[in-house]
């Protein structure tokens, strides 16, 4: 299974969300798919995805906020687990694209290379209830329609092959994308 | 020395004065008694994260979704986040609004603080970072109002240092 076919699985389901991706393949994929407004690429600070998207449900509680986050991303912010299990929004759905490789980065392995560490099993650990581990794409879109569905806090942890587009670039600058991403936020608010 | 009760109570209220109802913060001792009524208040959101890195992200959340915010932190804590402040913060322009607990300077008897208060007010110079001490309680007040406005008129982290003369009574 691919990340980029499990986006473009649930592309259409975003419409409506506020999305947070990290850095790299993941956003260059989500981006490939079609810029919207309500999505922000989080091209540095590896690990602070899901914190926004804490951040984003809190304070939103009307919206669904949707991370999608990687191994590398995860492994470097593991406390975000336990701070999401405590606060547990319910609006909001992590999902972790598990490739066992710093991809962006040169395609070194990550500690979830081996298959010795289960990131689900951390999340389950951490106290996050719904906890899907998807191996293929049937098994991704269950779990994806699964968690639209659960009024609660959802981990979904998608093993994916380590590959990524091959071309890089957005016609934004990354000032801009937050600067349009809140713009988005405080009009659905005001309408 | 103990941590002082009353100016605890106006540092929380100057935050709220400030029209500030979300708070994320790790705990300190400084800011154990600030936190306290925090979490006590049904009007204020408190969101303790495991390592301050984490509020870096939380903060930045709250701000698009326009919820006025302020982040508590222990100045090694301020250290150990500098990654978030440096390519969420800085990089994107979103503002951040930190009171620092400035441990490890004049009067410090622990030694585990030491090293990070001799290095704080240089790192937070080499960051480009804004900061004003907070040392008068009647004071205090202004200033956080003038430290949150400053951060958002300028997409910029800003620092209020808490300081030993503000913090702690005999």
């Amino acid at each position: 299974m691919e990340r980029a076919e499990c986006l473009e699985q649930i592309y259409s389901e975003l419409d409506d969300k506020l999305v947070v991706t990290i850095m790299g393949a993941c956003a260059q994929e989500l981006y490939d798919l079609g810029h919207r407004e309500n999505f922000f690429y989080l091209q540095h600070a590896m690990g602070l995805a899901s914190s926004i998207g804490l951040g984003l449900a809190l304070h939103l509680p009307e919206e669904r906020v949707v991370v999608l986050d990687g191994d590398g991303s995860v492994l470097m912010n593991l406390g975000t687990l336990t701070t999401l299990a405590r606060y547990q929004p319910k609006n909001l759905i992590h999902i972790i694209f598990d490739n066992g490789s710093l991809l962006s980065t040169g395609g070194f392995e990550s500690q979830t290379t081996s298959g010795i560490t289960d990131l689900a099993a951390i999340a389950r650990g951490a106290g996050i209830e719904h906890v899907h581990t998807a191996e293929t794409l049937l098994d991704f879109g269950e779990a994806m329609i699964e968690s639209l569905e659960t009024d609660d806090l959802s981990v979904i942890v998608a093993k994916v092959d380590a590959v990524g587009p091959d071309n890089y670039g957005m016609d934004f600058q990354l000032p801009e994308n937050a600067f349009r991403f809140r713009r988005c936020i405080l009009d659905k608010k005001s309408s | 020395m103990t941590v002082s009760y009353d100016n605890s109570r106006l540092i929380f209220e100057g935050i709220k004065a400030a029209g500030i109802r979300s708070i994320s913060a790790l705990p300190e001792t400084w800011l154990g008694l600030l936190l306290q009524r925090a979490d006590d208040d049904p009007e204020v959101d408190l969101i303790q994260v495991a390592k301050e890195e984490e509020a870096i992200g939380v903060a930045a959340g709250a701000y698009f979704a326009g919820e006025p915010h302020v982040l508590l932190m222990q100045n090694h804590g301020f250290l150990a986040a500098i990654n978030g402040i440096v390519s969420l913060a800085q990089l994107y322009g979103i503002p951040l609004c930190m009171l620092i607990a400035v441990r490890g300077h004049w009067g410090e008897p622990y030694p585990w603080h030491t090293r990070g208060g001799i290095v704080t007010e240089e790192v937070l110079r080499s960051l480009g970072i804004p900061f004003e001490y907070a040392r008068d309680p009647g004071k205090v007040a202004k200033q956080i109002r003038e430290a949150h406005t400053f951060s958002e008129s300028s997409l910029s982290p800003v620092a209020l240092l808490l300081t030993r003369d503000l913090m702690e009574e005999d």
